[in-house]
């Protein structure tokens, strides 16, 4: 019996060294965040989207630098001003052994936007979208007006098939609704325990190499990386950046860093002219100095980045001089992160009329991004240093965000000057263009995270142009001129991107994501 | 008896009305949820659309007039995060933490008891002083800091038990926990033994004072000039008489096993209520901390009527029928 169970082994080892692909492997992760759904459309957030990857295609796929690439479609494009044409892959199966056609296309987009008690849905990608079917294979998307970033929008959208259409969230956190067509099966969920999927062998692109992956919420820093070194997982996520320098000096454990899509910035009062946080040296009242321009630009050469990215941050980020760092489309090629010069700073405040400085709050968070409050604290200390004596006050960011959007009496922006963080989901410039500095406009949808109300028509005409530009090459350059144009101004101050740290035990690398997903498709062996 | 507990009853339901007075009216004056829910992407509409969808656009009173229609139809809400019934919720967490606690207050009486004994037979013997010392670290340290520490001693460096997380489930009498397999018994450990840390040190201090007031007692000189064997003098007479104040202790103390065993969960990832609170306050996900916290009132209300009742058995002397007023 001995024997023969080794002759297997062998013949195994054999077979799997043919097809290295096919192999009995088990991945465990720890998540630093766990998904609050598997239904793919109950809420849009970070940890739900990453996980819904590997169960559901989208029809466009972001690959790890978010840029698009077929999926479910094996081409997109404007057939005329006003539609979309996608052609969709054939032969490829559901979970089930059901076919994928536009059938489910159709029923997919129309629940996406719409599922009941969803904190929040897909709708904002879909508004003014329409889907036609023309053929099993050959989907339309047709809109109002011209609109370039189709692609972009529907590469957020994962495709359930029909018998998901018609169930609810609860049959997709049972299981008996999760059928896609993605490369791993449902196989069970514990919330806050664990998320077990298996290979899916009929996966129509690359079959991954773990025939079964556990994903363990342990939301917890220190425990995660405990767990990792105790053997319990073989990678994790989120890596305390406290920890990095340990974990580099352990032999057992590979650490991957990437640089993400989320830029650390700050957002200055501009629509008030007596700004609540922003007083005259000795506390009287001032005219809000962050209206000028000057005030702005010497609060930008104030800040020494190089040193936030190397004693706070621990040398794991970038300092920023744009909205995204390089790499992504619609970005700047002319613009340098701002120098440190204190005293050109000061030298411009006192031009602008404040010699002596002034006093200002800064606000953040202290529970949102990588180190945020003692980012705030050195930023209050480095414009201290010029003049500007800065206090700060940090909060959770469960009462931060509220107070800092809508937080005054009449319902504006509390704050005069805050720190905070975005991340483009699309992957491109014209995602934090148009919710961080376009003038704040309700009724059109842009600004709505504008929490300084910068306000300039020059560059919301770009950005419009853009948004209604489908030439690639076109509405690149206008992005650029936007970003550009918005950099000039000072509408916003970027300090750096944050950089995600990966741990996983020795042998295992991980590709780092710059929309921060933990994918098992990433983690490769070395 | 009857006429005590029906008494009792009807002060608890006062005390949890007032209690959901404060939690609903403190939990909701803090924050604002719908930053914590919608994605950065979501346009003003979007926002507002969520604003109405989970009803914070109405006045406060009249949500707390809707959470009380509610609950008393047994409908505490449905969570922001999940769009589950938050009462749902928290029982599909409760026997987790139930399993952690009900092992937490395990190891506090059979390791906390029997070291108390000795503790308070042999004072002067180097191990009484041994534990005596060992139990004031019980009192004085951290849980969170403890935790990690039994987590690099016991799962890092030794690696005789998994760092985190909750074993297989198998079942026994129709009961589902993970006590009763060998992988949960070795996941549950380390967690169980932090839990119940402060809990031993408590166990050996009562039993202890209790053992050493009682042994020079008339009724144990009685007994020895009786002729009773030490051995049941101990056991039966001073063990029974020193059980009353552990037994209200260790009582009230299981509430607070499983109200605060938030700090334990979120080291050990273990997928219990303590951990679920912890999770709905950073997100703001007000009707499960307001559900969370309702329920827990409800334990201890009836924790207290429970050792009320325990009291009476052991001790002949106390009535209850006196106590009511």
């Amino acid at each position: 019996m001995r024997k023969l169970t080794s002759a297997t082994a062998v013949a195994v080892s054999i077979l799997a060294f043919g097809a290295s692909a096919v192999s009995a492997e088990k991945l465990t992760i720890g998540l630093a965040s766990e998904p609050t759904s598997l239904d793919p459309h109950f809420h849009n957030l970070g940890p739900n989207n990453a996980m819904s990857v590997h169960i559901f295609d989208r029809l466009i796929a972001q690959d790890e630098k978010q840029r698009l690439s077929p999926g479910l479609a094996v081409s997109w494009e404007p057939i005329d001003e006003l539609t979309w044409e996608f052609k969709l892959r054939e032969g490829v199966k559901f979970h089930d052994g059901s076919d994928f056609t536009a059938d489910d296309v159709v029923c997919t987009m129309a629940r996406a936007p719409d599922v009941p008690n969803s904190p929040s849905g897909y709708g904002t990608y879909l508004k003014g979208k329409e889907v036609v079917k023309i053929d099993d294979y050959t989907v339309h998307f047709k809109t109002a007006a011209p609109y370039p970033l189709m692609g972009n929008d529907i590469s957020t959208i994962p495709v359930i098939s029909e018998v998901g259409c018609e169930a609810t969230t609860e049959d997709f956190n049972a299981g008996t609704a999760t059928i896609g067509t993605g490369p791993f099966k449902f196989q069970s969920y514990t919330p806050g325990e664990s998320i077990v999927l298996v290979r899916n062998d009929d996966y129509w692109g690359d079959a991954p190499i773990w025939s079964e992956v556990e994903f363990r919420p342990i939301t917890s820093g220190p425990s995660r990386v405990a767990s990792l070194l105790a053997g319990d997982v073989d990678m994790i996520s989120g890596v305390p950046t406290t920890d990095i320098t340990t974990l580099q000096g352990n032999d057992g454990i590979q650490l991957s860093q990437g640089v993400s899509n989320r830029v650390i910035y700050l957002h200055m009062d501009q629509f008030r002219e007596d700004s609540p946080f922003v007083k005259a040296n000795g506390g009287g009242d001032i005219k809000n100095p962050l209206m000028d321009v000057r005030v702005r630009k010497a609060i930008s050469m104030a800040i020494n980045r190089d040193a936030i990215v190397e004693r706070v941050m621990e040398g794991v980020a970038l300092p920023a001089g744009q909205l995204l760092p390089e790499g992504f489309f619609g970005v700047s090629d002319n613009l340098d992160v701002v120098a440190y010069d204190p005293d050109g700073a000061k030298a411009l405040l006192a031009e602008a009329g404040y010699p002596d400085g002034f006093e200002m709050t800064i606000h953040g968070p202290n529970d949102r991004y990588i180190n945020d409050a003692k980012i705030a604290e050195a930023i209050a200390q480095m414009l201290t240093r010029v003049g500007i004596k800065t206090a700060v006050e940090t909060m959770p960011r469960s009462v931060y965000f509220g107070r800092a959007s809508k937080g005054s009496p009449e319902g504006l922006p509390e704050f005069s000057f805050i720190l905070v963080g975005w991340g483009a989901g699309s992957g491109e410039a014209s995602s934090p263009l148009k919710s961080l500095i376009h003038t704040h406009d309700k009724d059109a949808g842009f600004g709505s995270s504008n929490r300084g109300r910068h306000s300039d028509a020059e560059t919301d005409a770009l950005i419009e142009e853009a948004l209604r530009t489908v030439d690639d090459a076109k509405r690149q350059e206008l992005l650029a001129a936007a970003t550009e144009r918005a950099i000039e101004n000072v509408a916003i101050i970027p300090t750096h991107f944050q950089v995600n740290t990966w741990a996983a035990k020795k042998g295992l690398s991980y590709i780092p994501r710059t929309d921060e997903y933990t994918l098992a498709t990433g983690v490769v062996k070395e | 008896m009857t006429v005590f507990v029906i008494r009792r009853l009807l002060q608890a339901m006062l005390v949890v009305f007032l209690m959901s007075v404060i939690v609903f009216f403190g939990v909701n004056i803090v924050g604002d949820p719908v930053y914590m829910l919608v994605s950065p992407d979501a346009d003003q509409a979007d926002i507002e659309a969520a604003i109405r969808r989970l009803g914070l656009d109405r006045p406060i009173w009249e949500q707390y007039w809707l959470f009380l229609k509610g609950a008393a139809q047994g409908d505490l809400g449905d969570s922001f995060v999940f769009g589950e019934p938050a009462l749902k919720l928290i029982l599909h967490h409760m026997p987790a933490t139930m399993e952690l606690a009900f092992s937490a207050l395990f190891l506090a009486i059979v390791i906390g008891i029997p070291l108390g004994l000795y503790a308070g037979l042999y004072p002067d013997s180097p191990l009484s002083k041994g534990v005596m010392a060992g139990s004031i670290l019980g009192f004085s340290l951290p849980t969170f800091w403890v935790g990690l520490m039994l987590i690099m001693l016991f799962a890092v460096e030794l690696r005789w038990v998994p760092a985190t997380g909750r074993g297989d489930i198998g079942s026994f009498l129709g009961i589902h926990s993970s006590l009763f397999t060998l992988d949960g018994l070795s996941h549950i450990f380390l967690p169980a033994l932090n839990l119940a840390l402060l809990k031993i040190s408590l166990a050996i201090r009562l039993t202890r004072a209790g053992v050493r007031e009682a042994m020079g007692q008339d009724y144990v000189k009685y007994a020895r000039a009786k002729g009773l064997s030490t051995r049941r003098i101990i056991l039966v007479h001073v063990m029974k008489n020193i059980m009353i104040p552990v037994v209200t202790v260790m009582g009230l103390e299981f509430g607070s096993l499983i109200g605060f065993s938030v700090v334990t969960e979120s080291i050990f990832a273990w997928p219990g209520m303590g951990k679920l609170l912890i999770d709905a306050i950073l997100q703001l996900d007000r009707p499960v901390v307001v559900a969370y916290l309702m329920i827990i009132v409800l334990f201890f209300v009836l924790i207290n009527l429970i050792v009320d009742i325990l009291y009476s058995i052991l001790d002949p002397r106390v009535r209850l029928q006196d106590q009511g007023a």
